[in-house]
Formats: structure tokens, sequence, C-alpha cells
């Protein structure tokens, strides 16, 4: 479309493409600042100033940065941005690993592999919630399933809480969870990336005597970085942003060793009522992940 | 003779350590993502008395299908499943109609500045959901609309928007507007292109955007949780979460709703799995 044609007006509406188009868009983008970007920039705003809805009496005083310094200084803030970036790092890693493996398994040919994929998608697919209920139940101190089988082939001698007994207990569970539902995706991400890569690399390596290993390293990997690139990076925003799964599963617990910064921000703002504080911490997740989105967005679009 | 060579050389040929290991990795990696909804079934079928047996069957018997009734006759469960599915079936019609507008908008209307707004809805809809949650549910109460449908509709559709318009408006890139070009001169107008051309030629990423919307949209917490307070509005999610009373917690009752409320989802997946992976792997296949 050139620009000339701009101007010419279209029979029977009297507008011009671009006046058109700007009709077309505007609702879309109205909607969206209505309910994303105003309520965004309002939450900077509460941000910047105390507001404790349990204490009205006190108004909305500007406090500037306050907010964030005593943030910074709150050892279960500390505690919630580390937790946040652990479990994102060490989860996103392992989901990578494993999916390449399943990934790699699905790009090859044998009769079941529609059922495979169809089988892989479907944890991708369920509610958080009920993946959270599913594996408290399974994980249940007392008549879990997860549990007898532990006891069964002796790894333990008799049943635990796994989500409650320690820490680290916690973080190896949910982390079971987390491989679970999100592998999936990984998979799927890195199995499309795999089938781009021409099978002339593979035939011209065989050739050249070169076995599975270096025609994993030499070829697979160095293919499929922009798929893998793309997928830490949607798979690292949506793990810093995640809620659901550990609201259920654990609710930040035993203590604060399951609880990431959406718990704690939500916390702060739902049940302490602290909405200077509950912002501002939020805030400093959103700066994270505008972070990470910006890369991510430039990703998937300079491909064309 | 000549079929035991060919199958001894056949069982030589595949019987080797790499495709055992494949094998039994395929094994694990099923068994690992399958056994919770085979537990999650099993688990709703079993009498009360089985379901605290330790340690429990790995078979249940005898079948006991009372909670699939109990939940339908004596919970508001059935009232939650069918809020989700108006607020899922009204999200993703009011969020393809806006999406397919906008990103025919962006793809061909010479919108000033379309890029950009594409890159800034599409870093906001990336927030955090606690970043906008607080002043979105002063929005909604102001509106007089907390604690209804129509507040998840409008969050719903605001939230699927951004990936929609980048999807349709890439996937609409790709037509080539010769076809548009030649009806024009017929004396189209851009809409009729739109709905004459376009649209037809875009089924399947439609359809893809419409998979996705609708398993987002029935699948969120967060939001529903948060703005939703009655039984009469809640949806599946949140209605799940309140099965669980303080001391007790119901896991026949629990497994056999959410039984219920993922058998679509599962069945979406099966027959629409090649839409789904399209939607997935959108990102990753440029190029």
């Amino acid at each position: 479309m050139t620009a000339p044609r701009r101007r010419v007006r279209i029979k029977g509406q009297g507008l011009s493409r671009t006046e058109l188009g700007i009709v077309l868009i505007v609702p879309s983008v109205l909607l969206i600042a209505l309910v994303s970007v105003y309520p965004f920039i309002r939450t900077l705003w509460n941000s910047l100033h105390s507001i404790r809805l349990n204490v009205p009496a006190m108004g909305q005083p500007f406090v500037g940065f306050k907010n964030y310094v005593t943030l910074f200084g709150t050892e279960r803030f500390l505690n919630s941005i580390m937790l946040t970036f652990l479990f994102a790092i060490t989860f996103v890693a392992l989901q990578l690993v494993l999916g390449l493996a399943i990934a790699q398994v699905l790009n090859m040919k044998f009769k079941l592999r529609a059922l495979v994929r169809a089988a892989i998608l479907i944890p991708w697919a369920m509610a958080l919630v009920i993946t959270a209920i599913l594996w408290q139940w399974m994980y249940n101190a007392v008549f879990g399933v997860i549990n007898a089988m532990f006891v069964g082939i002796g790894v333990l001698k008799s049943p635990i809480d796994f989500l409650g007994v320690s820490g680290l207990s916690a973080y190896f569970s949910v982390m079971a969870v987390e491989l679970w539902q999100n592998t999936p995706f990984m998979a799927i991400i890195l199995l499309a990336g795999l089938q781009g890569i021409p099978t002339e690399l593979y035939e011209a390596a065989k050739i050249d005597g070169a076995g599975r290993w270096v025609a994993l390293w030499r070829i697979t990997i160095p293919q499929l970085k922009h798929a893998v690139l793309v997928a830490l990076l949607f798979r690292s925003i949506d793990a810093i942003r995640a809620f659901d799964l550990l609201f259920v599963l654990t609710q930040g617990g035993p203590g604060t060793s399951t609880e990431v910064a959406s718990l704690y921000s939500y916390k702060l703002l739902f049940t302490f009522l602290d909405f200077g504080r509950g912002s501002a911490s939020a805030m400093v997740m959103a700066v994270i992940t505008i972070a990470l989105a910006v890369v991510y967005i430039k990703v998937i679009s300079t491909k064309d | 003779m000549a079929a035991a060579t060919g199958f001894r050389y056949w069982i030589r040929k595949r019987l080797n350590p790499f495709n055992l290991l494949v094998v039994f990795f395929c094994l694990a990696f099923m068994a690992f993502f399958l056994f919770p909804f085979y537990w999650q079934l099993t688990t709703a079928v079993r009498t009360s008395a089985n379901l605290t047996r330790i340690p429990p069957q790995m078979f249940p018997n005898p079948i006991d299908l009372h909670r699939f009734i109990y939940i339908f006759q004596g919970t508001t469960f059935p009232v939650s499943i069918r809020n989700s599915l108006i607020i899922a079936v009204f999200t993703t019609a009011i969020c393809l109609s806006f999406s397919v507008l906008s990103s025919y908008a962006i793809a061909r209307l010479n919108v000033p500045g379309s890029k950009v707004i594409l890159f800034i809805v599409l870093v906001i809809s990336m927030l955090p959901g606690v970043s906008i949650i607080g002043p979105l549910y002063l929005v909604f109460k102001n509106a007089g609309i907390i604690n209804t449908r129509l507040c998840l509709v409008i969050a719903y559709t605001a939230f699927f928007l951004p990936f929609a318009m980048w999807f349709l408006s890439s996937f609409f890139r790709t037509i080539p507007p010769d076809l548009e070009e030649a009806a024009t001169i017929d004396g189209c107008t851009p809409l009729q292109a739109l709905v004459k051309i376009i649209l037809p030629l875009s089924t399947p990423a439609v359809f893809t955007i419409l998979m996705m919307i609708f398993i987002n949209s029935w699948n969120e917490f967060l939001f529903a949780f948060t703005f939703t307070s009655s039984d009469q509005i809640r949806t599946y999610p949140v209605g799940l979460i309140m099965f669980r009373g303080l001391w007790n917690v119901p896991w026949g009752d629990l497994c056999a709703g959410s039984v219920v409320v993922a058998t679509p989802i599962v069945l979406l997946v099966l027959l629409a799995q090649r839409y789904i992976i399209q939607g997935l792997t959108a990102g990753a296949m440029k190029g």
C-alpha cells in the first residue's frame, strides 16, 4: 500500500484507508488502556504513596521511594525475590533439558507419535488450580500415592508431608509439578524448531562420518538457537509472573520457603491491605518482566 | 525361513541400546505426564472407605460413581461450570471480533504507529497480574460491575487481545495483497475484502486463536478469585478452591469435579492438537 493510495476515498464510506484503520484499532487499544495500562500506571502511583486500606484515616500521603526502600530492607521481600529467581532459573533450565530430550524423541518417526504428542499437551492445557489440587492429593501426608510409592520401594520409612515438612522438600515437590505442567510447552516449541532444521545438514554430517553426539552439538543445538531463545524467554517471563500454582499448592509455605514475589505482593495487597508497599513489590516484578518482555518481543518479531 | 531371517534382521536393526534407551525414556515421561490423570480419575470413583486406605488401591474396587451425582445435585459446582462456560464463550467471541478488526488495520490499513502500538500492548500483556489487579478491582467496583460475569469478560478480553492481535496481524501479512487489490478495483470496500477474502483464507489462524483464548479464559484463576465473591458468579477454578473446607478436604469430590471440567479441555486438545501447536509455536517458527 503506497502513500498516494491513502488519500483515495473508499466508495460509500467516506473514510480513507488510514481513517478506517484507526476506527478499527481504537476499540482494542482503548480496552487495553482501560484494563491494563491505567491500572498499571495507578499501581506505579500507589507505590509512591502510603496507602493502608485498613487505616483510612491516615489518608494517602506521598512518600516518594520510601516503600521501595522499606521493601529492600525487608527480609521477607528479599527472600521472595530470591525465590522467584531461584524457581524461575532452576525450573526453566530443567524444563529446557527435559523438553529437548522429549522433543528429540517426538522428532523421530514412530507409530504412536501423534498420540504421544497429544498426551504431553494435556498437562499444558490443565488449569493450574486443577494441577495444584491433583498434586496436593498425590503428595498427601497420610493417604497420598507418592508416599505409598516411596514407602513401597523403601526410599522412605514412613509417609512425610512433602509440601510442609521442610523448605527443601517443598522446593523439590514444587519442582516436579512445575516440570509436569510446563515441560510440554518447552518440548512443543523445541520440536517445532527441530522440524525446521533442513535434513540435508544431517545427511551431510553422516557422510562426513559424524556420530549422534557430534550431530547434536554441531547441528541441532546451533540450529535450535532461535527456538531455544523464544522458549526460554517466554517460560522465564511466565515463571516470574506465576501465581496460581503456588497460591493453591503451598500458599508460600512452609513458613515463607515457597513465597515467591507474586504471592508476597498479593498478600501485601489483599491480606495486609498495604497498597503502597504491595504496589511497590508488584512494580519491582513488573520491571523485571518488562525487561524480559521487550527482549522477547524483539526476538519473535525480528526473523520475518 | 526367509521370514525368520527378515524378523531377525528387523530385531537386530531395531534392538540396539540406543533404541531401548529411547523407548524406556518415552515410557517414563509418558507415565510421568499421564499418571496424575489416572490418579485423578480413579480417586473420583473410589468409595469413601477406600479413599483413606493405606496403601491406596492402584485399581479402585469397587467403582463408586456417587460423587459425580453429588457434585451435580448437592453443590453449586454446576453453576460455576456454567459461569466459566458463559465467560469463556463471550470472551472468545468478543476478543476474536476485536482482534480480527484491529489486526486487519495493523496489517493492511496504513495506521500510523501501528507497529509501536502492537509492541506496547504485547509488553503490557506480559505484566504480572499483581501489578494491575488492585486498581483494576477499584475500576470495576466504581463502575458497579465487580462480582459480575461482565467484569471478567472485559478483563480477559483485554488480556488476551494483544497475543491475538500479534498472531492474526502476522498471519494476515502472509496473504498476498494482490487478491484484495483486485477486489478493490471491482468495487469492494476494505471491510468487504476482509470478510470475503482475508477471513476465508485465515480460517486455520482464526481457529487457533479461538482455541487459545477459550482455553486461557476457561482456566484463569487469579482475577476470577479476586473479582468474584458469590456462588452465583464464581467460575469453576474458584469453585474448586471453595470445595476445600477448613479441616476436611473432600479429595474425592475435588477429583470428581476436576475430572468433569478437565474432560472438555482434554477432548479439545486431542481434536484440535494441530491448531493449538500452531498457536504455541508461533514465535519460535518465524523465519
